[in-house]
């Protein structure tokens, strides 16, 4: 390139100074990072560990085996409870992501009566725990006959106050001219909502749909009281199934939960784009 | 193409009156170009014609039409807006055809709609851009691409070249007013440039605390402004205004109390000008001047500390602290009401 033969050699620069604040400050993270990531290592290592070696703490397994992988996914219902989660994950992330959307531009966006009313009522709701709000749940869910039911596990998390409250803040950057003009243009609300808003606020949707999904792939508690039946058990309750009987299979929870963590990394390379690009965008707006 | 008519329009937020009943006739393809000081209400009364605000009391009527409680989309008319409002996450093309999103023409037309608009605005090789990849003129061109394709009855515009740098702001000024020429659209266009106003406006309207005082053509307006506040707006730089006392056709600066409030504008005021039949002769101490190649600008602020400015040739020696004599023509003199500030003719 034309450039390049004319910009001066960049060999005599000096080295970026090593200052001890850096130091300190990667140490710290590097120290983070390793406490993290261990119990991760451990787990992919225990599941490649027969059932006599799962005692052995060595990070590399002596003979390493996938016969555990073999078993999980051969016996048990592994396919099913992944499917199940599946299920219930896409399905609450796509319901927040539409409905947390919706309500959250109509509060940011809309002047009406009671709408300050509305925003404090959905968010003193994220004042109160899981904790508490399970049995009213589950009464609810008794009543109306959805106990042991797909429906019966999303419900509770259909919408939630924290996405309406994210969504909101996010509406809220997006300038009212963009709303007027595309209302000019003959757009009804729906339209402009979908067309025009939800496509400035990617980030957010994107931040909301790896919380939402990760939260319910990950949740326990409420699919563990909710469901009975083992075919229509979530991934981590079905786990947990391997733990009851006679004695705790570690090799064969660690196997699963190995498995369990693909879709979720896959979730969060795909959406993780989305949030930088959608940050790019926002950034570069004059 | 459309007429646009205000009748008695108000509008109150809660119990503030903003726009206390104008009246105002737009005839079919008039430029008209509203201007006033920040908060008199120019934005309203455009977002009322609009339709993005409801209109609190009065009419306004599109071609003959009342419009009060119709949809914006079912006015047929298209605002431009100051932070241009293009989409961030469309093509330049997308987002001029966005214009037509609601149309029932048939997809080849559109397509040509597009193209015929991206042309007239020299943006056909920008067409596959997104925004973030324009300048700020090229930016607006495409908000006013996105207008045009609709042929509407007419275009409002907010001030729309206020975030442009000059040069690009006299550019665009000159296309806007070619476009007007070449479609002639009936435009309403809100500004608080005066040099925009003069420049563009087929008629101006003055706005001041949402009242209009004048609605004129634009040299009409700087000829004859009907109170101080219209003097002193329109013509850059301001109407020196002074109070004074008229006797034998001599207007005179006084300190006592004026029987009248004198106006004259600087390019009427010349410095160390000779001749009979001067209305007005003043002497004061430069303060600063600002040669402007032509001409050189002479602040100048006369003994009992009335500040004045006044025109000399492009060379002009005085600096500051020289004393300087200043003259107006007969003729050249506007005179005000000292109580209600309105024009009561001229000396
Ligand atoms: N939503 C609102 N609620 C209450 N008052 C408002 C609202 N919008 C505008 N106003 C008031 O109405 C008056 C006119 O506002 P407007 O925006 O029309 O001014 P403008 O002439 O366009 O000024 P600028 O040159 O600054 O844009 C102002 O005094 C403003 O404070
Ligand atoms: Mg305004």
């Amino acid at each position: 390139m034309a450039a390049a033969d004319t910009t001066p050699a960049t060999a005599g620069l000096p080295m970026p100074k090593i200052r001890p604040a850096r130091i300190l400050l990667w140490t710290v993270l590097f120290i983070g990072g390793l406490l993290m990531i261990t119990p991760i290592l451990f787990m992919f290592s225990t599941s490649l560990k027969t059932a006599g070696q799962i005692y052995d703490l060595r990070l590399i397994p002596q003979s390493p085996t996938f016969s555990n992988y073999v078993k999980v996914l051969s016996e048990g219902d592994f396919f099913r409870w992944f499917l199940n989660s599946s299920l219930v994950a896409i399905c609450v992330t796509l319901s927040n992501c539409f409905f947390d959307s919706l309500v959250g531009y109509t509060l940011a966006k809309f002047r009406f009566r009671g709408r300050q009313f509305v925003f404090i009522a959905i968010l003193s709701t994220l004042m109160i725990p899981t904790e508490m709000l399970v049995i009213p749940w589950y009464l609810m869910a008794s009543d109306f006959g959805w106990l042991d039911t797909y429906w019966g596990i999303m419900f509770p998390g259909m919408m939630t106050a924290f996405g309406t409250f994210l969504m909101k803040q996010f509406f809220e950057t997006v300038p009212d001219d963009f709303i007027e003009a595309a209302r000019i243009d003959g757009l009804n609300e729906f339209t402009i909502w979908w067309r025009i808003a939800m496509p400035l606020v990617t980030p957010a949707l994107s931040a909301l749909a790896i919380f939402t999904f990760l939260g319910n792939w990950t949740a326990f508690f409420w699919p563990l009281i909710s469901i009975t039946s083992s075919e229509l058990y979530t991934l981590p309750v079905g786990l947990t199934s391997f733990a009851v009987e006679q004695s705790i299979q570690w090799e064969m929870i660690m196997t699963g939960a190995a498995l369990a963590t693909i879709p979720t990394l896959i979730v969060f390379l795909l959406l993780q784009r989305y949030i930088v690009r959608g940050v790019m965008l926002a950034g570069l707006k004059g | 193409m459309a007429t646009i008519q205000l009748n008695k329009l108000t509008k109150a937020y809660g119990k503030a009156e903003v726009i206390h009943g104008i009246d105002l006739d737009i005839p079919d393809g008039e430029f008209v170009v509203f201007v006033g000081p920040s908060g008199c209400g120019k934005s309203t009364t455009l977002r009322m014609i609009a339709g993005l605000e409801e209109v609190s009391g009065g009419d306004i009527t599109i071609g003959g039409r009342r419009v009060n409680e119709v949809d914006p989309k079912q006015r047929d008319i298209a605002m431009v807006f100051q932070n241009y409002a293009i989409y961030p996450h469309m093509s330049v093309r997308q987002n001029i055809a966005f214009g037509l999103y609601t149309s029932k023409l048939s997809k080849e037309e559109k397509a040509k709609r597009v193209e015929a608009a991206a042309e007239t605005l020299g943006l056909t090789a920008l067409l596959e851009r997104r925004p973030s990849a324009l300048s700020g003129g090229q930016r607006q061109r495409v908000a006013i691409g996105r207008a045009m394709v609709r042929n509407p009855a007419a275009f409002l515009f907010d001030e729309p070249l206020s975030n442009l740098d000059a040069q690009l702001r006299a550019q665009m000024r000159i296309e806007i007013k070619a476009l007007h020429q070449r479609l002639g659209t009936t435009i309403a266009y809100v500004t608080h440039d005066q040099v925009e106003a003069m420049t563009m406006a087929d008629r101006i309207v003055v706005m001041r605390d949402g009242h209009i005082l004048q609605a004129a053509p634009p040299m009409e307006i700087y000829d004859n402004p009907v109170d101080i506040f219209t003097a002193r707006f329109i013509g850059t730089p301001s109407m020196n205004i002074f109070p004074a006392r008229q006797a034998d056709g001599q207007v005179s600066l006084t300190d006592g109390a004026p029987s009248v409030m004198a106006g004259v504008r600087p390019q009427d005021l010349k410095v160390a000008a000779t001749g009979t039949g001067m209305a007005v002769s003043l002497e004061g101490v430069v303060t600063v001047t600002e040669p402007l190649g032509h001409e050189t600008l002479v602040h100048f602020s006369t003994r009992g500390g009335h500040d004045f400015i006044a025109t000399a040739p492009g060379h002009f020696g005085a600096s500051p602290g020289d004393t300087v004599q200043a003259q107006a023509a007969a003729g050249t003199v506007h005179l005000f009401d000292p109580v209600s500030e309105k024009a009561v003719g001229r000396a």
